[in-house]
């Protein structure tokens, strides 16, 4: 008989509190003051109107990329925070020693650590920087679709909001990042670690599925005049190849954590044991989703290196159509070689055999993007700044990582190494040296675009050592970890002589840590020297597309006029050219109005989660429905757009002229 | 999801026709960008016609197994609805290589190329897991 | 239009390098919506999937040639085929800019869909009345959950119906509320290809010896 309670609260008790755990209580307490000293300044500098109507209800593709971005690093410091307590974890516990993390927090630790750093950290980055470059770099005023772009960003912050709701109220998952059944079934998962998982991961999946619809038909039918599709920067081709992925791959995790939470909450029997369901099933679906998700988050990347190679080496990119056809194969032989994950699964030879071989044919188009980049620096007048030394460290640091995978794909070997610290150490190593280098190139290179001045040189520097050599520290005894036999995911072990392994790891992880500080040191002294890293022109690397034609940061229509392209790398033809920039003229622009109704209607849908983690039927069918409603009324409105008059226009638009007369 | 995906268009769309004389009417705006989803009563009639016949055949032969190999009959009405699914995509969604600059196309080859992978990739793989890792005696156990 | 096809023959100089006066982008909602419908597609390919492996699992309970009653998936798929052609109707009158005609066949249209629902909705009752529940074996939960998932898209394409005809009563049929009417369109045609394939694997197939 259910307690009257239990009718309002669902499962929801002060018992989810864990303030008997003193780590969390600590971090609760830190974040908390954290959190109220943020509150106080906001609402001390009398900013809360400010966010909320230039921020909040922003529908400027400039300015929800660059909030993604710092979603993206916020979640960083705390799934990089999860790292570090992993690695003290095992770099302690031997023999008697059982460290200091219970195994319940432990486990929740590393399953927090991959979703975090997947979904929220990598994601965000990625999609933000998609978002901000892609309509700059095609000569477009914002998004096809505004008001989603402001949705989409809502409801990945509503997934992010969840799991680090959980840290504090109930727990996390205690299932590695991808929940496999029967461990994330009802019968082995009880309480709200797995529902918290489902439904931030659904939530966020809307949002990124929504982004990437939005992203194409930007692609597809926004590009200036000229810009034919083989004129278009390289870092717009890999954003419309990463966003196809998203859309025809985020629908696939959605219905397969909705089977996985039907068979929670419904007692449905798709991936249990019982009555015909099929954990297996699980396996093999998640990973449909999964191994494109890879090439997601690797994709941008691969754009950024591009740019950057060929701005810092003042070349155009060696093999533009090359790389072009490289990226359309990746796409496509990425939903190819899902299977490669579970080889061990025992499909059998004929199966393994075949994903086998489509992995290891995937690293071929992925070379001839190397060797692209190499054939670009070549003869080029190199100039090492610092994107440029990320794009070095990686194409280093991947080509050694891809060929870890190349290995991890021959079946045999897959079978000695699967769920060992070699894989761990392979994908931290193409992840890390890839998405994460390739952020970290794209933040120095576009943030002058951004906010109208460099990065400070000398912390990024220092980040940079820290962060490359941190990682090989951090990273290369867990292949040879890997190689003696150790699996991951233990938080104890026996053997005494594997110790010094782990202690050089967590060395490398403070390393990294060091790194992180530098970077946030980088961006606090880049802001205090913002007036000598001035960038007055709009164009501080010589760069040679179309956002660096504009101002920086660019106005909110983005062009007074919109560009017309005659050719690949089209600021640099118009540079060449002797383009005179146009001071008279000037129309009204036509722009979209901000919404409240993005945020809104993301916050109802997480209440929704919330409500449904904890069992709160009565919440969860109001927030729904109240969801549904405000989705209709806000249809009802039709006046959705505005005209920037031309008076701003001209005065936007004088300011630079004095600006770049000045310069 | 589908009533916000649809209802966000104001971005660049439509408005801006402002102030640019009559003939940007509403005839002009859909020949313009809102090419998709337009058809002829000849072609929602003959549309109709074909999908009430192959559903018909359809359920003919199963429901009187006319056919009466079971084999047979599956090939066939899979035949039949693929013959279905060409003529709604033809006749209802109105699909064709011109619309939208071919992009509705391409991203539907994508998609279905993507479906079958899906498809046709579990059935096999988790055919193989079962026969492998499920011998027989357990097979009947369940 | 292609973007491709008329910059190929762009009527800009060489020398010109920004649009005089106010570039007009092409609507994208169409394309958009088309795409959204194609990652639905992907959606349903998971559904498809899982009926495929787990359709066969009965677990000892009943399958699918002691559940299914033919003649009522007929008529459904009786109801949902002149629920398009009706739809259709509609947009043929909303090209001729007759507003009471496109509101009559959008009623009807919408009436043949909870004709539809209703009658899925009847079956599910009859069948859980049976012992085939969700929970009954693997079988039963990827067939309630393909079928359920359709029948939920459809029950949302008609809350969004009765929507636009509030707003076609309301705006009339100005360009947003036409395209709105046809990306309903694209949605509820998607629905019956969707079907086709429901009443073939699932139910065709399913009662065959």
């Amino acid at each position: 008989m259910p307690s009257a309670d239990s009718a309002i609260f669902g499962r929801l008790t002060l018992d989810a509190i864990p303030y008997h755990e003193p780590i969390l209580l600590v971090t609760f307490v830190a974040t908390a003051l954290l959190g109220l000293a943020v509150v106080w300044w906001v609402t001390r500098a009398g900013a809360w109107g400010y966010l909320w109507r230039e921020w909040i209800t922003s529908i400027d593709h400039k300015k929800i990329g660059i909030m993604y971005i710092i979603l993206g690093l916020v979640m960083l410091m705390r799934g990089f925070a999860d790292a570090l307590l992993m690695r003290a974890q095992q770099a302690i516990a031997f023999g008697e020693s059982a460290g200091y993390l219970p195994s319940h927090h432990y486990d929740q630790i590393f399953t927090a650590h991959g979703v975090i750093m997947i979904f929220f950290v990598a994601m965000p980055l990625v999609t933000g920087l998609m978002n901000y470059i892609v309509p700059l770099q095609i000569g477009a005023r914002d998004v096809a679709f505004p008001f989603l772009n402001n949705f989409s960003f809502w409801m990945t912050v509503g997934g992010a909001v969840l799991v680090m709701a959980s840290l504090f109220v109930g727990e996390f998952a205690r299932t590695g990042w991808l929940a496999y059944p029967p461990l994330s079934g009802v019968a082995y998962s009880p309480g709200v670690g797995v529902d918290y998982y489902i439904w931030a991961l659904q939530i966020a999946g809307v949002g990124t599925t929504l982004s990437g619809i939005n992203l194409i038909a930007t692609i597809v039918k926004m590009r200036a005049p000229g810009m034919t599709m083989m004129r278009m920067p390289i870092f717009t081709w890999t954003a419309l190849c990463t966003n196809v992925l998203i859309v025809a791959s985020f629908p696939v995790l959605g219905a397969t954590l909705a089977l996985l939470a039907l068979d929670r909450y419904v007692g449905t029997n798709f991936f249990t044991n019982d009555l015909g369901g099929n954990p297996m099933m699980y396996v093999n679906l998640i990973w449909i989703w999964g191994h494109p998700e890879v090439y997601i988050l690797i994709l941008p990347a691969f754009g950024v290196f591009s740019e950057v190679v060929s701005t810092f080496s003042g070349k155009r990119l060696f093999g533009y159509t090359s790389m072009v056809y490289a990226t359309v194969v990746i796409t496509i032989l990425s939903y190819l070689v899902w299977l490669h994950h579970f080889f061990t699964m025992g499909s059998g030879a004929s199966v393994n055999a075949f994903f086998g071989i489509t992995t290891m044919i995937i690293s071929i188009p992925t070379g001839a993007k190397i060797f692209n980049w190499l054939f670009t620096m070549y003869r080029g007048r190199v100039r090492f700044e610092l994107p440029m030394m990320w794009t070095i460290a990686f194409m280093l640091t991947f080509v050694v990582g891809g060929m870890t995978g190349v290995m991890l794909a021959v079946p045999p070997a897959d079978f000695i190494l699967h769920n060992s610290l070699f894989l761990v150490a392979h994908f931290h190593h193409v992840i890390i040296g890839g998405v994460v280098f390739g952020m970290f190139a794209g933040i120095v290179f576009w943030f002058p675009k951004a906010f109208g001045f460099r990065l400070d040189p000398y912390w990024g520097t220092w980040s940079f050592w820290f962060w490359v050599v941190g990682f090989y520290v951090a990273f290369m005894p867990l292949y040879v970890l890997g190689l003696m036999g150790v699996t991951r995911r233990l938080n104890q072990f026996a053997d005494p002589s594997l110790q010094v392994w782990f202690v050089i790891a967590a060395f490398g992880a403070v390393l990294i840590a060091l790194g992180i500080a530098c970077f946030v040191i980088q961006i606090a002294v880049s802001i205090l020297r913002r007036d000598q890293l001035r960038d007055t022109t709009g164009d501080p690397w010589h760069g040679r597309t179309l956002e660096w034609s504009t101002s920086s940061p660019p106005p909110d229509y983005n062009f007074a006029f919109t560009p017309v392209v005659h050719d690949l790398d089209a600021w640099e033809d118009m540079k060449r050219r002797g383009y005179k920039r146009p001071v008279s003229g000037f129309r009204p622009i036509h722009m979209p109005k901000n919404t409240w109704a993005g945020v809104v209607l993301a916050g109802l849908a997480t209440l929704c989660g919330f409500a449904l983690i904890w069992h709160i039927w009565w919440l969860a069918a109001l927030s729904f429905l109240t969801l549904i409603a405000t989705a209709i009324f806000h249809t009802f409105n039709y006046d959705r757009d505005f005209h920037i008059p031309v008076e701003d226009v001209v005065r936007t638009e004088g300011q630079r002229t004095t600006l770049l007369a000045r310069a | 999801m589908s009533g916000s995906t649809t209802r966000d268009n104001h971005g660049h769309g439509h408005g801006g026709h402002h102030g640019h004389g009559a003939h940007h009417g509403d005839a002009h705006g859909d020949a313009h960008g809102d090419a998709m989803g337009h058809g002829t009563l000849r072609d929602y009639l003959i549309g109709f016609l074909l999908s009430v016949i192959l559903t018909a055949v359809a359920f003919w032969l199963v429901m009187y197994n006319v056919l009466g190999k079971t084999n047979l009959t599956a090939i066939a009405i899979m035949a039949l609805a693929a013959a279905q699914i060409i003529v709604h995509m033809i006749y209802f969604l109105h699909m064709n290589t011109k619309s939208e600059g071919g992009w509705t196309m391409l991203a539907a080859i994508f998609t279905i190329v993507v479906v079958v992978i899906t498809l046709s990739g579990s059935l096999w793989v988790m055919y193989h897991l079962n026969t492998n890792m499920m011998p027989g005696h357990l097979l009947d156990l369940r | 239009m292609s973007s491709d096809t008329t910059t190929a023959a762009a009527p800009y100089d060489r020398d010109v390098f920004h649009v005089e006066g106010e570039e007009h982008p092409q609507g994208s909602t169409l394309l958009g919506f088309w795409l959204y419908l194609m990652s639905d597609c992907l959606v349903f390919a998971v559904l498809f999937a899982t009926y495929g492996v787990l359709g066969r699992s009965y677990a000892a309970g009943p399958s699918g040639a002691d559940l299914f009653d033919l003649n009522l998936v007929a008529i459904n798929t009786a109801m949902l085929l002149l629920s398009s052609i009706t739809y259709g109707f509609a947009m043929l009158a909303m090209d001729k800019g007759r507003v009471p005609a496109t509101q009559g066949w959008l009623a009807v249209t919408g009436l043949f869909g909870l004709a539809f629902v209703g009658i899925e909705l009847y079956e599910f009752v009859h069948l859980i009345h049976e012992g085939a529940t969700p929970q009954r074996s693997a079988f039963l939960s990827s067939f309630y959950a393909l079928v359920g998932t359709h029948g939920t898209h459809v029950t949302f394409g008609i809350l969004w119906l009765v929507v636009l005809m509030a707003q076609v009563a309301k705006r009339g049929l100005i360009p947003e509320n036409r395209r709105r009417l046809l990306c309903l369109s694209m949605f509820w045609h998607f629905l019956d290809v969707v079907w086709i394939g429901v009443f073939t694997f699932v139910y065709l197939m399913g009662v065959l010896p």
